[in-house]
């Protein structure tokens, strides 16, 4: 049979469409194969890269121990951004809040005038990476941040002192700025400015601010003022952009007002 | 080895490299430069995919239709370029990050489509597999120096190593930021050019048209 298929002159139709069919067949076990056999390792890498960044941005990275090891001390949360509260239905370690912001079923469209960000839409439901001390108390709190730069959309974490206003860590994982101006988000001794910084005012405002050149201490507000990239105007009003969006009322307000008048948020 | 094989392999390097005589697979060489750590990735993937390729169309080529050749390259080079997709992304995760669409572009790649039709159609599997190898380390060659210039002019480092000391990091190197662009690859890629042809002149082309000698006010002999 397959002799007599082999034998056939090449261009004849019917051997033109075996040769494809078991072409096809063949390439696709290869592929199926391949992706089958290596998806659990591919899937312990993401898992493993995303503990390291919120580690590394919390500044919870310590030099020989291991990530898995330092992991220990956060626990994920998922909460509705809508009304703050913590759902109770999904298992946050499977939780996957990129692929439920292109699910249809999972994201909300958000509104022209909303959309600060220029994100789109946002998962009806985010995760939330809590540091806890010893006696059970938040220590930090890792908030998911993600918007639009000048070329790419930046995925990064924002981590909070527990008192949910002072910025312990801010850093991307994710982005393709451009590199030397608007990639510099990744240079240490920019991202060691945001440390301390205030991101709300008294009354609850999203007041953070990236301003253009360095920031003068003796100013009002000084302390929610972060210098701007020189050279990367887009990249820093899009970070900026970003903060004020993910901090306001579409984005964490709700939990972390709760959290603040919780009292280390017992849950 | 015997001279044939020898020569399959080592014409690309410099006598036939794709990147610099044929000026195939530019596009990547301006993408993944940026760093010696992505080119080496690159290289290997794309020096196995053109490698495995070649041997496999080689192997059936008695039996492809001439109506579909081309589509039955592309299938193979295609699903070879998941695979190493997949290896990448389980065993160099965080380089493949870097890479990442790129890797699935070699499909585009000239460099493979142009060794598939105009040798691996025509000779052996063992043949083929060496003119793969040759072709991809040729690009790789290219690669590698464009990404060494680029890294250390414009990062101070090479594989990640400090080498020049930067401004921003307190040291006396101002990082030229062009060099992190694509253009600087252009650029590069030129200078490779003149420097290899100045030693071989014979990889220069015939030029397309002349201007005629009577256009010229000079003073020059008429001899034509």
């Amino acid at each position: 049979m397959i002799k007599s298929i082999l034998a056939l002159p090449n261009d004849s139709v019917k051997k033109t469409l075996t040769v494809a069919f078991a072409l096809c067949l063949v390439c696709s076990i290869l592929v199926s194969a391949a992706a089958v056999v290596l998806k659990p390792m591919q899937e312990a890498n993401k898992a493993f890269d995303k503990k390291r960044n919120i580690l590394q941005i919390a500044g919870l990275m310590e030099e020989g121990k291991s990530v898995d090891e330092l992991y220990k001390q956060i626990e994920a949360r998922v909460i509705d951004t809508t009304t703050g509260e913590y759902a109770a239905d999904i298992d946050p370690q499977t939780y996957d809040q990129r692929k439920a912001a292109s699910d249809p079923k999972q994201f909300i469209p958000l509104k022209k005038e909303n959309d600060i960000a220029s994100i789109k839409r946002r998962a009806k439901y985010t995760s939330v990476y809590l540091v806890k001390g010893s006696d059970d108390q938040i220590k930090s709190i890792i908030l998911p941040v993600h918007g639009y730069g000048l070329w790419s959309t930046l995925y990064g974490f924002l981590a909070l002192e527990a008192d949910a206003k002072t910025v312990v860590g801010l850093g991307f994982y994710e982005h393709a700025e451009t590199p030397g101006l608007g990639g510099e988000v990744d240079n240490p001794n920019w991202r060691a400015k945001w440390v301390g910084k205030q991101v709300y005012n008294d009354s609850g405002d999203v007041i953070i601010k990236v301003i253009k050149g360095a920031v003068d201490s003796s100013t009002p507000e000084a302390e929610s003022k972060v210098d701007g990239l020189s050279g990367a105007t887009l990249t820093s009003r899009g970070v900026e952009n970003m903060l004020h969006y993910w901090l306001g009322k579409q984005g964490y307000d709700k939990y972390l007002n709760k959290l603040r008048t919780t009292k280390g948020g017992k849950s | 080895m015997n001279p044939e094989t020898k020569k399959t392999l080592i014409d690309p390097l410099i006598n036939q490299n794709p990147i610099t005589l044929q000026i195939l697979g530019i596009c990547s060489a301006l993408a993944v430069t940026t760093s010696v750590k992505t080119a080496l990735l690159m290289s290997v993937a794309l020096t196995v995919v053109t490698a495995c390729s070649g041997a496999s169309i080689s192997a059936v080529r008695n039996h492809i239709p001439g109506s579909i050749r081309i589509i039955v390259q592309m299938t193979i080079i295609a699903s070879l370029v998941i695979v190493v997709d997949q290896l990448l992304k389980a065993f160099a995760y965080d380089t493949s990050k870097q890479l990442s669409v790129f890797v699935g572009l070699i499909i585009t790649n000239c460099i493979v489509m142009g060794r598939a039709e105009a040798f691996a159609m025509k000779n052996g599997v063992k043949a083929s597999f060496i003119d793969g190898l040759g072709n991809g380390l040729g690009y790789s060659l290219i690669l590698i120096i464009i990404a060494v210039f680029r890294e250390l002019f414009g990062a101070g480092s090479l594989l990640g190593y400090e080498i020049l000391p930067l401004t921003t990091d307190g040291g006396w190197y101002q990082s030229n930021g062009m060099m992190l662009l694509p253009p600087s690859a252009f650029f590069i890629i030129g200078i490779a050019i003149w420097i290899i042809r100045t030693w071989k002149p014979e990889q220069n082309e015939e030029p397309d048209f002349k201007i005629h000698e009577s256009h010229l006010h000079s003073s020059a002999p008429e001899n034509h």
